[in-house]
């Protein structure tokens, strides 16, 4: 197979336009959920703030307007075929000008700072951009945009458990991550969980979990129940729509694993706003 | 039924709240987020005037959108209240009255709420295009450099939240989950 050729001009108007879209449009599974949670709240406010947060999405998407005025972080999932040969300059380059570009045209709200302690000066493009690569097989670039709001961001975890913690201990933090959240990160949430790997792999592939659709679980049957496990767990917290008391706190759990080392558990936990963004693209 | 209320609020107003009520506000209500926070609280610290008389008013935590061409503001929702904790005592000690956010606030906040009579609202995290719904103005008054952190002064009409912490203290994320609670964590 031959080594083919993809000009970063081609992929800086991609990514500006998965910036807009994925803070204006939310994807199918996510509104059908909120559309469900709203069948299942017995609270009367919480019912009244689902409908709105419904609402919300609707005159979005007529407006064309943000979701959420979060349009955070942009994370950018990238898998780029070992075939394929960036021209025109470097791929992280293009991607970053992609986002200054849609966050700029897109009306977003630039949310990042230069340095994180010392003058927290915003940087006014919303670069850089948080970018994953990863390298596979073929001669496409896959691009999933997931911008990620700061709120959830920061009710997010990690804790290295002991193997003999099990899953008595992955279930115990969980409880405990939702439970301090409260009504921090805007709920429902959906609750992203990485066991495995080291410190790094753990909280990546709970962010990575996150872009798995609502109710589409984990192929592993054990894996798969237990996430419909928690889900029922953390909907007994009480916590609800915006944290006001409720049934519906989590729409989804979603875990992925890793293997890992003989004398490690790594747990990471990545809360989710209801406003769960991501789009893809192939180019 | 919601309550409607117009700003600036006064005692007697803020007595009759209740959490759980909700409230339909009209009138000015002034936006101001972390870094907003952190400088006017080194004003009064400094002695110095503020950009604009904290009695009785509002203050929103909020980081809006850029305005498309032909709006008045871009979505604009609450972000998590929290992180203004460390200056809202001195804040409420100089008579603000109202704030509106999202999520848990500290205990100091709260005896301050109570100590200074004045109310904890929440708007819906995440409703942003429909908050902005009921934003009919907006001006930079303060701050301009600090971006989408700048201190702006809106006129709201019908701007729909929700009272979290009432002036007796009462708060409705403890009251709330309580209802629907069913597991105690150890």
């Amino acid at each position: 197979m031959g080594i083919r050729e993809v000009h970063v001009d081609e992929i800086i108007p991609v990514v500006e336009r998965l910036c807009i879209e994925s803070n204006i449009k939310l994807p199918k599974d996510v509104k059908d959920n909120l559309c469900q949670a709203l069948e299942e709240e017995e609270s009367p406010l919480g019912k009244e703030v689902l409908k709105d947060i419904i609402k919300n999405t609707e005159i979005a998407e007529r407006k064309n307007i943000p979701i959420c005025q979060d349009t955070g972080f942009a994370v950018v999932f990238l898998k780029v075929g070992q075939d394929v040969h960036v021209v025109g300059g470097s791929l992280n380059d293009a991607i970053n000008e992609g986002v200054r570009c849609g966050y700029t045209n897109g009306y977003l709200r630039k949310s990042m700072v230069v340095d994180p302690f010392l003058s927290r000066k915003n940087t006014n493009d919303n670069t850089p951009a948080i970018i994953h690569t990863e390298i596979v097989p073929g001669d496409k670039i896959n691009i999933i945009f997931a911008p990620k709001g700061g709120g959830s961001e920061n009710m997010s975890a990690l804790r290295m458990l002991k193997p003999a913690d099990g899953v008595e201990g992955i279930k115990r933090f969980v409880l405990e991550t939702v439970d301090r959240a409260g009504s921090n990160p805007c709920p429902p949430i959906i609750v992203g969980v990485g066991v495995g790997g080291t410190i790094e792999i753990a909280t990546l592939i709970a962010k990575k979990s996150l872009l798995r659709p609502l109710g589409q679980h984990h192929p592993q049957p054990e894996i798969a129940n237990l996430e419909r496990e928690l889900l029922k767990e953390v909907n007994k917290l009480g916590i609800g729509p915006q944290g006001f008391g409720g049934l519906v706190t989590a729409l989804g759990v979603n875990i992925e694993t890793y293997p890992t080392h003989i004398a490690c558990l790594p747990v990471a936990i990545n809360i989710q706003c209801h406003v769960a963004r991501h789009l893809e693209v192939e180019i | 039924m919601s309550k409607l209320l117009t700003t600036p609020l006064t005692t007697d107003v803020i007595e009759s709240l209740n959490c759980g009520d909700k409230v339909l506000l009209n009138g000015i209500i002034y936006t101001g987020r972390d870094a907003a926070h952190k400088r006017l609280y080194e004003i009064i610290k400094k002695g110095e005037k503020l950009p604009f008389n904290l009695e009785g008013q509002i203050i929103y935590y909020v980081g809006p959108c850029p305005a498309k061409p032909g709006t008045v503001i871009g979505s604009a929702g609450p972000t998590t209240s929290g992180r203004m904790d460390p200056y809202t005592p001195i804040l409420l000690q100089h008579g603000l009255k109202g704030m509106i956010g999202k999520g848990l606030r500290s205990r100091e906040v709260v005896e301050a709420i109570v100590e200074y009579k004045a109310v904890y609202f929440a708007a819906i995290g995440g409703a942003g295009a429909l908050l902005a719904d009921s934003i009919k103005e907006a001006e930079v008054l303060a701050f301009p450099d600090l971006g989408p952190e700048a201190i702006y002064k809106l006129r709201v009409e019908n701007f729909p939240v929700v009272v979290v912490i009432d002036s007796k203290g009462n708060d409705l994320y403890k009251i709330g989950r309580e209802r629907f609670k069913k597991i105690e964590l150890a």
